[in-house]
C-alpha cells in the first residue's frame, strides 16, 4: 500500500503530552458513531487510561439519513488521572456530516479541533441539516481548528485495490478510517481493534481485510500529510492495582443478577418486555442459561412482572427489567408481590419522560413513582447503583434485601449508567457478599404469615413442599396465619408491618461516609447516575478552598440510618437531581431541613461547571 | 389456619399419601359464594376428581384472577395464589415455567380471562405450557354485581346497560383454537359426571388445557344456559362430542351434523337417505383446527349446543422447551462459571 510507504519514510511529528482530552464522535446512525466510540473507549482503557463514556443515540432506528433527528453521536473522556464523567465540553469534534455538525457544534469547547468529512457536505446534506450557506467555506468556523478531509474519497481510494467489496460496503469502513486517524492523533494503538475486527468478522475475511485496512489507511495518512503536525499523549492513570474490564451498567446489572443467583444458592427467573434503554439486560441474562438462568420475554410489562412474581412464589430469585413507563404498567401487580410479601425485583433503568418522552435519553424522575406509584399504603425497597460498575453490587444488594426482608426491591438505573462505560475492577470472588436464601421446610405449626422477629419477613414457603399447603393473594392478610381478613384492627396492624419491614433495613445496610469533612458549610446529597458528576465538582470545589462535602445515597427507601444526622452539621443543603427535586422532596418531608433543589431535565447528565457554578452561588447566598 | 397437616399429609418425610379422597382437597375455609350458584358444583367436581389423579397436594397450585371463580383457591387444600384482575394465566406461567415439577391450574371467569386478561389468555394458550385453564362463563360480572361481559349476548339489559348490550360478544372456544389451544373443551357445571371426565382430560392432557363450563349466575344472570342445558331439553339442544364417533343427537338419537358442500353444517334428519355415515365423524386429534373451529361456532337455536373434547393435540410445551435450553447450554458452555465471566471480555492488568 502506497501510504504504507510514506509512513515508514516519515520522521516522528511532534508530541505534546496532555492530561486529559473529551472527544465527540458524531455522525448518522448508519455512519457507526457509537461502534468507533466504543473501539477508541477500550483502547483506552486497556493503553491505561482511566475512561468514561456517554452515547447519545436518536430514538429512531433509521430516521431519514442526513436529518437532524438521525443524528447519533458517542462521547468520551480519557484521562491520566481519575475521572467520573465524560467531560462537560469535547475538545474534539469528528462529524461526519452537516447534520452532526450543526447538532453537536455548540458543545464543542472555544478553540476546539473539528474533524470533518467534506465530502458528507453536498448541497442536498446542507439543506437537509438546514444550512443556508456552506459553514466550511462561508467563514462561521473561524473558531475551531477545522480540519476539512474528504474521508469518504480517501476510504474509497485506500479500499479500492485492496478488496472486492461492493463499493456501499467500502464506504461503511469509513468510520474505522476516521478511527484510524483518531488513533494517530492519540497516540494509540492499532492492535484492540484489530484483534476485535478479526474476532467479530472472522466468518467473513473481506470485511475483515476491509475495515483493517481503512484503520491502518487513516493512520497512516494522518501520520504522512501534512495537515497534522502534532499529535498528543495522554499517559496511564494512576488506577487502584488490580483487574480491569470495560463494562456499561446494564452488562453490570445483569452480571449482577447472575451473582445474586450464585451467591444466593437460588435459580435466577427473568421476565421482561422489551423496552428502552433496559432491553440489554434481557439480551445479557438470556445467554447466561448456563447458570439455571430463564429468561422470559413476556407478552406485556403486566404480564412480566407477574411471571416474576410467579417464580417468586416457586422459590426462584423472580427478575423483572423495565423503564418508567414499564413501571407504571407493574403497579398493581407489585402491589401484590408488596400484599403476599413475595422476594421480587424489578430493574428500572429511567429515560426521559413523561410518557414514551425521550426514550433514549437519560433522567432520575421516576423516584416518586417507585416510592409511591401504587394503590393504597404499598412501600417497597428501593435501591440505585452510583456508576456503572456499582450496578452489579447493587443488584446484589437488592436480592439480599428482597429475601431476607421478604418484600419487592425497585433498582434504580438510567439510561446514562446503562448505556455508559467505565473501567471496572473485576472483584474477586471473596470480596463478594455471602448471604442466605433459605426456603422454609418445617410443616410444624406451620403459619403462612409467621414472623422473623428480627426482619418481620415471614417464611419463603413453596409448592413442592409437603405440609405447607396455603393459600395467598392479594385480599388483605391477617398476620401469622395468612387466611383473608377484613378486620380494620388487623388491617391497620398489618399496614403499620409492611412499613416496619422496609424500616428495619436501615439497621442493615451502612451508614453514609461524607466525601470530604463530616460538617462545614456546604453539603451536596444526590443519588444514581449523577455521582460522578457531584463528586468532581465537590472535588473542584475542595481545591478552591470551599469547605463542602457530599453525601450519595445507594439506598433511597429507607434512607440511611446517619442521613438525618449529617444534614444537621452543615450550613447549606443542596440536592441535584435530573429531575425536579424528587429526593429533595422526600427529604424536606422527612427531615424537615430546607435543603435547596437543583434540577436539570434535559435528558442529559449535569456538567461540572454547571454543578461549581450552582455550589459557588448557593455557597455565598 | 389456611394449612392442613393432618396424618396423611404433609411432614410424612415427602412419602405420598397412602389414598387422598376428595376431603383432604377441602380446605378450612368457609365457601362464600351466593347459595346456589353454579360455583358450588364444579369446585366439587374438582375435588372429587383430583384424588383419581394421583398427585400430591403438594406439588398443585391453584391460580386465580379476581371475579367470583377467582375465589376458588382459597377451598382447595392445594398451594394456591389468588392474583390480580385478569393475570392469573400470567403469574400461573410464572409458576411453571420455574418449576415444571407442578401441576398448575388456572381459575377465571369470562371477564377476568377474555376482557382484562385477553392478552394473557392468547400467550399462554399460544406458548402451550402444561397447566389447566378452566373458565367460569357465566356471561356477566358478578362479584361488580352485574354489568355485561364479554361473554354476553346483544341486546342484553344489565346494570351498565340499560338499553341492552351494543357489542357483539366473544365465544371463548374460538378465541383458544385461534390461539392454537393444544386442548379444547367444554362442559356444564351440572353436567357432573361429564364436568368430572373433562376436568380428568384437561388434567390428563400434556401442554395447555382450555376448558369452558358454562356455570349459572343464579343472582344476575340467572338460567342463562337453561334454554339448552336443562335437564328435559339437553338432549335434544346439545350434542356431546365424542372421538371418531359420527355427530348424533337428539333424545331418538335421530339427528346429526353433516357439512354441506359450501363448508357449512347443517343439522339433518336420520333416515330418508341420511345415515351415519354422511354425518361428520368427530375428531379431536385433527392436526389443524378446523374442525373445532366449526364446531365451537355452533349455537343455540340454529344448532346443538356441542360439549366435550373439541380439541387435543401434542406439542412441545414451553417449559419443556426451556429447560432443554438450560440444559443445552449446560452441555455446551459447562456449568456457570461466576468468576469466569465476571473476568471475561477485554481485560487489562494494573500493576
Ligand atoms: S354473584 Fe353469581 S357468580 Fe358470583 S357467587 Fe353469586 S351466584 Fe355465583
Amino acid at each position: 500500500m502506497e501510504s504504507m510507504t510514506i509512513l515508514n519514510n516519515v520522521e516522528d511529528k511532534h508530541i505534546e503530552e496532555l492530561e486529559s482530552v473529551t472527544i465527540r464522535f458524531a455522525g448518522d446512525s448508519g455512519d457507526g458513531m457509537q461502534l468507533t466510540g466504543t473501539q477508541f473507549t477500550k483502547t483506552s482503557a486497556i493503553v491505561g487510561n482511566d475512561i468514561s463514556t456517554l452515547p447519545d443515540f436518536p430514538a429512531e432506528i433509521r430516521a431519514p439519513a442526513g436529518s437532524l433527528p438521525g443524528v447519533s453521536g458517542f462521547q468520551l473522556n480519557f484521562s491520566n488521572h481519575d475521572i467520573r464523567t465524560p467531560g462537560d465540553e469535547p475538545n474534539v469534534l469528528v462529524a461526519m456530516n452537516p447534520a452532526a455538525l450543526k447538532v453537536n457544534l455548540a458543545d464543542l469547547e472555544p478553540g476546539g479541533i473539528l474533524l470533518v468529512n467534506t465530502d458528507a457536505f453536498s448541497d442536498n446534506n446542507l439543506k437537509k441539516a438546514g444550512y443556508g450557506s456552506n459553514p466550511l467555506e462561508d467563514g462561521s468556523l473561524t473558531g475551531y481548528r477545522l480540519f476539512k478531509l474528504p474521508i469518504t474519497t480517501l476510504n474509497r481510494a485506500a479500499l479500492r485495490d485492496e478488496v472486492e467489496l461492493p463499493p456501499k460496503e467500502i464506504d461503511r469502513c469509513k468510520n474505522f478510517w476516521a478511527l484510524g486517524l483518531m488513533y494517530w492523533l492519540y497516540d494509540r494503538p492499532l492492535e484492540p481493534t484489530m484483534n476485535w475486527v478479526n474476532e467479530k468478522f472472522k466468518k467473513k475475511p473481506d470485511v475483515v481485510k476491509a475495515n483493517v485496512t481503512a484503520l491502518k489507511a487513516g493512520f497512516a495518512y494522518a501520520e504522512a500529510a501534512e495537515i497534522f503536525t502534532t499529535h498528543y499523549r495522554v499517559r496511564k492513570a494512576a488506577i487502584a492495582p488490580g483487574k480491569y474490564r470495560n463494562i456499561t451498567g446494564n452488562e453490570a446489572t445483569a452480571l449482577g443478577f447472575v451473582a445474586a443467583s450464585v451467591l444466593a444458592g437460588r435459580p435466577l427467573f427473568y421476565a421482561s418486555y422489551p423496552i428502552t434503554p433496559a432491553s440489554d439486560i434481557l439480551h445479557e441474562l438470556s445467554m447466561r442459561k448456563n447458570f439455571g438462568v430463564k429468561t422470559f420475554q413476556a407478552e406485556d410489562e403486566i404480564a412480566a412482572v407477574c411471571a416474576a412474581i410467579g417464580a417468586s412464589f416457586t422459590g426462584n430469585l423472580g427478575l423483572t427489567g423495565t423503564s418508567g413507563p414499564g413501571l407504571a404498567l407493574k403497579s398493581e401487580a407489585l402491589g401484590l408481590a408488596v400484599m403476599t410479601e413475595l422476594p421480587v425485583v424489578v430493574v428500572n433503568v429511567q429515560r426521559g419522560g413523561p410518557s414514551t418522552g425521550l426514550p433514549t435519553k437519560t433522567e432520575q424522575a421516576d423516584l416518586l413513582q417507585a416510592m409511591f406509584g401504587r394503590n393504597g399504603e404499598c412501600p417497597v425497597a428501593i435501591v440505585a447503583p452510583a456508576t456503572p460498575g456499582d450496578c452489579f453490587h447493587m443488584a446484589i444488594e437488592a436480592f439480599r434485601i428482597a429475601t431476607r426482608y421478604m418484600l419487592p426491591v425497585i433498582y434504580l438505573s438510567d439510561g446514562y449508567l446503562g448505556n455508559g462505560a467505565e473501567p471496572w475492577r473485576v472483584p474477586a470472588m471473596d470480596e463478594l457478599p455471602r448471604f442466605e436464601a433459605n426456603l422454609y421446610k418445617d410443616p410444624d405449626n406451620f403459619q403462612a404469615y409467621a414472623r422473623d422477629p428480627q426482619t418481620l419477613a415471614r417464611p419463603w414457603a413453596v409448592p413442592g413442599t409437603p405440609g405447607l399447603e396455603h393459600r395467598i393473594g392479594g385480599l388483605e392478610k391477617q398476620d401469622i396465619t395468612g387466611n383473608v381478613s377484613y378486620d380494620p384492627e388487623n388491617h391497620m396492624h398489618m399496614v403499620e408491618t409492611r412499613a416496619a419491614k422496609v424500616a428495619r433495613i436501615a439497621d442493615d445496610i451502612p451508614e453514609l461516609e461524607p466525601f470530604g469533612e463530616r460538617e462545614g458549610r456546604l453539603l451536596v446529597v444526590g443519588w444514581g447516575s449523577t455521582h460522578g458528576s457531584i463528586t468532581s465538582a465537590v472535588e473542584e470545589m475542595q481545591g478552591r478552598g470551599r469547605s463542602v462535602s457530599s453525601v450519595h445515597l445507594r439506598h433511597l427507601n429507607p434512607f440511611p440510618r446517619n442521613l438525618g444526622e449529617l444534614l444537621g452539621r452543615f450550613d447549606r443543603v443542596l440536592v441535584p437531581e435530573l429531575n425536579m427535586g424528587q429526593l429533595w422532596l422526600l427529604m424536606r418531608a422527612k427531615y424537615l431541613v430546607p435543603a435547596i433543589s437543583f434540577p436539570k431535565v434535559k435528558g442529559k447528565p449535569f456538567k461540572i461547571s454547571e454543578l461549581t457554578a450552582k455550589m459557588e452561588e448557593v455557597y455565598e447566598d | 389456619m389456611s394449612t392442613n397437616t393432618d396424618a396423611n399429609q404433609g411432614g410424612n418425610g415427602g412419602q405420598p399419601p397412602v389414598k387422598l379422597t376428595r376431603k383432604d382437597f377441602v380446605s378450612d375455609q368457609e365457601v362464600r359464594w351466593c347459595p346456589g350458584c353454579g360455583d358450588y358444583a364444579i369446585l366439587a367436581q374438582v375435588q372429587k376428581v383430583m384424588p383419581e389423579l394421583g398427585i400430591r397436594r403438594e406439588n398443585v397450585v391453584f391460580v386465580s384472577g379476581i371475579g367470583c371463580s377467582s375465589r376458588f383457591p382459597y377451598y382447595m387444600n392445594t398451594y394456591g395464589f389468588h392474583s390480580i384482575h385478569g393475570r392469573a394465566p400470567a403469574v400461573a406461567t410464572g409458576i411453571k415455567a420455574s418449576n415444571p415439577e407442578l401441576s398448575v391450574w388456572v381459575i377465571t371467569g369470562d371477564g377476568d380471562a377474555l376482557s382484562i386478561g385477553g392478552n394473557h389468555l392468547i400467550h399462554a394458550i399460544r406458548r402451550n405450557l402444561d397447566i389447566n385453564i378452566i373458565l367460569f362463563n357465566n356471561r356477566i360480572y358478578g362479584l361488580t354485581k352485574g354489568q355485561y361481559s364479554p361473554t354476553s349476548e346483544m341486546g342484553k339489559r344489565t346494570k351498565s346497560t340499560p338499553f341492552g348490550v351494543i357489542d357483539y360478544p366473544l365465544n371463548p372456544l374460538s378465541v383458544a383454537l385461534a390461539a392454537e389451544a393444544t386442548f379444547v373443551a367444554r362442559s356444564v357445571d351440572t353436567h357432573t359426571q361429564h364436568l368430572q371426565m373433562i376436568v380428568q382430560r384437561a388434567m390428563e392432557h400434556k401442554g395447555v388445557s382450555f376448558v369452558e363450563v358454562y356455570q349459572n349466575c343464579n343472582i344476575f344472570n340467572d338460567g342463562a344456559f337453561d334454554m339448552f342445558t336443562a335437564r328435559d331439553v339437553k338432549e335434544d339442544r346439545m350434542i356431546e362430542l365424542e372421538h371418531g364417533r359420527p355427530l348424533i343427537f337428539g333424545k331418538e338419537r335421530n339427528r346429526g351434523i353433516r357439512m354441506r358442500s359450501d363448508m357449512h353444517l347443517e343439522v339433518v334428519e336420520l333416515g330418508n337417505g341420511v345415515s351415519e355415515s354422511d354425518l361428520i365423524a368427530h375428531n379431536e386429534k385433527a392436526p389443524d383446527s378446523y374442525l373445532a373451529y366449526m364446531l365451537a361456532r355452533m349455537e343455540y337455536p340454529e344448532y346443538p349446543v356441542p360439549v366435550g373434547v373439541f380439541r387435543d393435540v401434542q406439542k412441545s410445551t414451553y417449559e419443556d422447551l426451556l429447560t432443554e435450553q438450560v440444559e443445552r447450554a449446560i452441555q455446551n458452555m459447562g456449568p456457570g462459571d461466576l468468576e469466569g465471566i465476571i473476568n471475561s471480555g477485554d481485560t487489562w492488568v494494573i500493576e
